[in-house]
């Protein structure tokens, strides 16, 4: 039996290696895995914090499952976004479509 | 009686002034032709005039009422602007002043208008001034039907509008446009005072109207005319106000009707087309401040008789004033001008020596013939001086100068020009059987029994006005003839339709004349214009008093005379000889007591550098610095956000990660 502090030491290491990635990479496609890494943070906390506060309920889990559905869908939107950056901008790095603030 | 048609005497000069206005101002391409559009106003000031004349002759042939006086009526009256017990009203009053007032002014625009067809052929701008023309009638016809002060003020506002308008007609002509602004700055600040008094008299007495004891004007419904009545008298018991609205509001009308020391819009006024001189210079607009104390008479002479004393001052000042400057003068507009100035305060004197009445009534016809004289000599004047307004125009017309140097001999080109301007002079210097003559010649006599000294004071300016008529009118049509030019440019006769609002003109001055004369000779009550006018409203037969008729007559025709031994020859020895002695007298005289360098003083050398430079600096300095510092406030703290919004994400995501751990950590240790 993994001890449940396990869980979140991973979580968390996962959760600020994803914000040290989107911080520090300008490649759209690395920013966007670094997004999934703080998703996927979230996601186990959801399961462990169930397990050890809920035992034999479900909702987390749920929710866990829920929300990997919705980073599925939000990854496909930002590849599409990504894809159209690269089109009009020919280059895939996060400062080229800086003037996009206007 | 039904008067409710009397309303399109004013709506159909205000459609014509659209119609000929409208394409004209929208978009030159779409004006109408000089000739319809002088049709157009000319036809529907046509309408006008018959209108006006059926409803006099409607109302003066109407049974008067029980107490000898015609009836008011009030064909329309609407509740305009409400506000509390006091409301603004516009309606058509119709009363013997307003339907005397209907006649003199249809009349006048009317032969203007025919006039105008011969005086501005070809111009440029004919719609335009036509349709001036038609806004100016319409306005000064509200002003005389108002039924309160505040609709007469309106109209008082419009007409002064109208009269910049056609004073700058020619507006790229640089004298022109100064005399615009100057007649407009000049009235609106004399306007300014008719304002405070109006709202003076309308706070405390409660209402604008006309009159307070009015229980025979059928005002509409909450007229409070029994309340209104006994706060005036418990006022006029207590205090100064009604006296101070009244003279207040006698400033406005002194403005208007150029009144020393308001009066010098008017001569510059003159640089207006000359028809735009007969019917708003002399006729009609200059006399709205006669007919302003004419409409509160009742309220001035109970409530404030002694205020009347301001009005004979100023009257009889300015009278003498510009009669003076007129004698010196070498354009023949202004001399008309001055004079136009010097008659308008005969009228302004008639009615200020109105005594209060005998026998406890309040308006008294004898007591009060000034009243009666007053508008009498309004309607005489406004037929004589557009008759000579309208004659000095085809003068102007004919050798194209308005200086008496370009003119002398004209009699024998223009015959009919000569004889219709020969019967207004005799008019306006007081010849029996000519309108003049009655009219002054009963103010005279208030004047005698206001005080002697005021009686012989207006006779010596009533000779002066004779001198003055008759030098100018020696110097255009007798003396020296000007032949270099005449030979360059012939002068000829005006076109028919200049001649015939001259002939018009000069008939009435003359029918008027000898009805009226022979009436006051023979006690003819139908021929007396009392029997229309007076001051209690009843019958009034104007009855000579030989005295003051024979006086003044002799002093006419002695000034005439005068006039005549040293005007009428090719050589005029005996002016020569007067300028020659007094150089000094008559630079003054010509420079009209230099009052212009007075005001340009007063208002450039006092008012500019005391006044106006503070309020500049204040201006510039504070009010302006305040909206500026503003300004820079928010542009600095614009600038220093700006970088924040850089467009890199990374940035974005740290700002927010590190805000969102701040504020995690503050929660946790709070």
């Amino acid at each position: 039996m993994v001890p449940v502090e396990c869980y979140f030491v991973l979580s968390a290491l996962l959760f600020f290696i994803g914000v040290y990635g989107f911080v520090t990479r300008r490649n759209l496609i690395a920013m966007l895995v670094s997004i999934e890494l703080v998703l996927n943070a979230v996601d186990l906390n959801f399961a462990a914090f169930n397990r050890l506060l809920f035992p034999g309920e479900f909702e987390g889990f749920f929710m866990t499952l829920f929300s990997i559905g919705v980073s599925a869908a939000e990854s496909a939107v930002a590849i599409a976004i990504i894809i159209n950056v690269y089109r009009n901008f020919h280059s895939d790095q996060v400062n080229s479509i800086e003037n996009m603030k206007y | 009686m039904d008067f409710t048609y009397s309303i399109w005497i004013l709506l159909l000069p205000l459609i014509s002034f659209l119609v000929i206005g409208l394409p004209e101002f929208v978009n030159k391409k779409y004006s109408w032709s000089h000739k319809t559009a002088g049709l157009i106003g000319t036809c529907s000031l046509g309408l006008v005039t018959v209108l006006s004349y059926y409803t006099a002759f409607q109302y003066f042939t109407a049974d008067r009422l029980a107490d000898g006086t015609f009836a008011t009526f009030v064909p329309y009256n609407v509740t305009w602007l409400p506000l509390g017990h006091l409301h603004f009203d516009l309606g058509v009053l119709l009363d013997p002043i307003s339907v005397m007032m209907l006649i003199v002014i249809s009349t006048v625009s009317l032969m203007v208008h025919i006039y105008s067809f011969g005086y501005m052929h070809g111009e440029k701008g004919f719609q335009r001034y036509y349709a001036f023309l038609s806004l100016f009638t319409m306005s000064m016809l509200g002003l005389v039907l108002a039924t309160n002060i505040f609709q007469m003020y309106m109209f008082w506002e419009l007409v002064g509008v109208s009269s910049y308008l056609l004073i700058g007609f020619y507006y790229t002509l640089h004298a022109a446009v100064h005399a615009s602004k100057k007649a407009f700055i000049v009235t609106r600040f004399a306007d300014m005072f008719f304002l405070i008094g109006i709202l003076i008299f309308g706070y405390y007495t409660g209402s604008y109207n006309f009159s307070f004891t009015g229980t025979e004007i059928a005002y509409g419904a909450g007229a409070s005319a029994f309340t209104v009545a006994d706060s005036a008298r418990a006022l006029a018991a207590g205090g100064m106000i009604l006296p101070t609205a009244l003279v207040l509001m006698f400033i406005g009308g002194a403005g208007k009707s150029a009144m020393f020391p308001l009066h010098i819009w008017l001569p510059d006024a003159m640089e207006g087309p000359t028809p735009v001189s007969a019917l708003i210079h002399a006729a009609t607009m200059v006399v709205a401040g006669v007919f302003q104390i004419a409409r509160l008479f009742p309220v001035w002479i109970e409530y404030a008789p002694q205020a009347l004393e301001v009005v004979v001052i100023v009257g009889a000042f300015t009278a003498f004033y510009a009669a003076a400057v007129a004698c010196a003068q070498s354009d023949i507009k202004r001399v008309l001008a001055f004079s136009t100035i010097s008659q308008i305060a005969f009228m302004m004197v008639a009615l200020g020596v109105c005594l209060p009445g005998h026998h406890g009534a309040a308006l008294d016809n004898h007591a009060q013939l000034g009243y009666m004289a007053s508008m009498f000599h309004l309607f005489t004047h406004a037929m004589f001086k557009a008759c000579l307004f309208l004659g000095a125009g085809c003068i102007i017309h004919a050798v194209h100068s308005n200086e008496m140097s370009a003119m002398g001999g004209l009699r024998k080109y223009m015959p009919i020009t000569h004889i219709t301007f020969l019967i207004s002079c005799l008019a306006i210097a007081g010849i029996p059987f000519f309108s003049g003559f009655s009219s002054k010649d009963e103010i005279i006599t208030a004047c005698f029994e206001y005080s002697p000294l005021c009686g012989w004071w207006m006779t010596g300016v009533a000779a002066m006005t004779a001198f003055y008529m008759f030098r100018l009118y020696y110097g255009i049509f007798w003396g020296t003839e000007n032949k270099e030019l005449h030979a360059h440019h012939t002068p000829h006769e005006a076109p028919v339709t200049m001649t015939f609002p001259l002939v018009f003109l000069s008939i009435v001055t003359v029918g008027v004349g000898v009805v009226t004369t022979l009436g006051g000779f023979c006690d003819w009550s139908w021929a007396s214009f009392g029997s229309i006018v007076s001051a209690a409203g009843t019958a009034y037969t104007v009855h000579f008093d030989p005295q003051v008729a024979a006086t003044s007559t002799v002093i006419a025709i002695l000034s005439i005379a005068l006039a005549t031994y040293i005007y009428k020859g090719e050589k005029q020895p005996i002016a020569d000889k007067l300028y020659a002695t007094f150089p000094r007298l008559h630079r003054w005289a010509y420079k009209r007591f230099y009052m212009d360098e007075v005001y340009q003083f007063v208002t450039h050398k006092i008012l500019f550098r005391y006044v106006s430079r503070p309020v500049q600096w204040i201006d510039e300095k504070i009010i302006n610095g305040l909206i500026d510092f503003t300004a820079w406030g928010a542009n600095e703290a614009g600038e220093t956000i700006r970088p924040w919004q850089s467009g890199d994400v990374r940035q974005y995501a740290v700002w927010f990660i590190t805000g969102t751990v701040a504020l995690t950590l503050l929660l946790l240790c709070l």
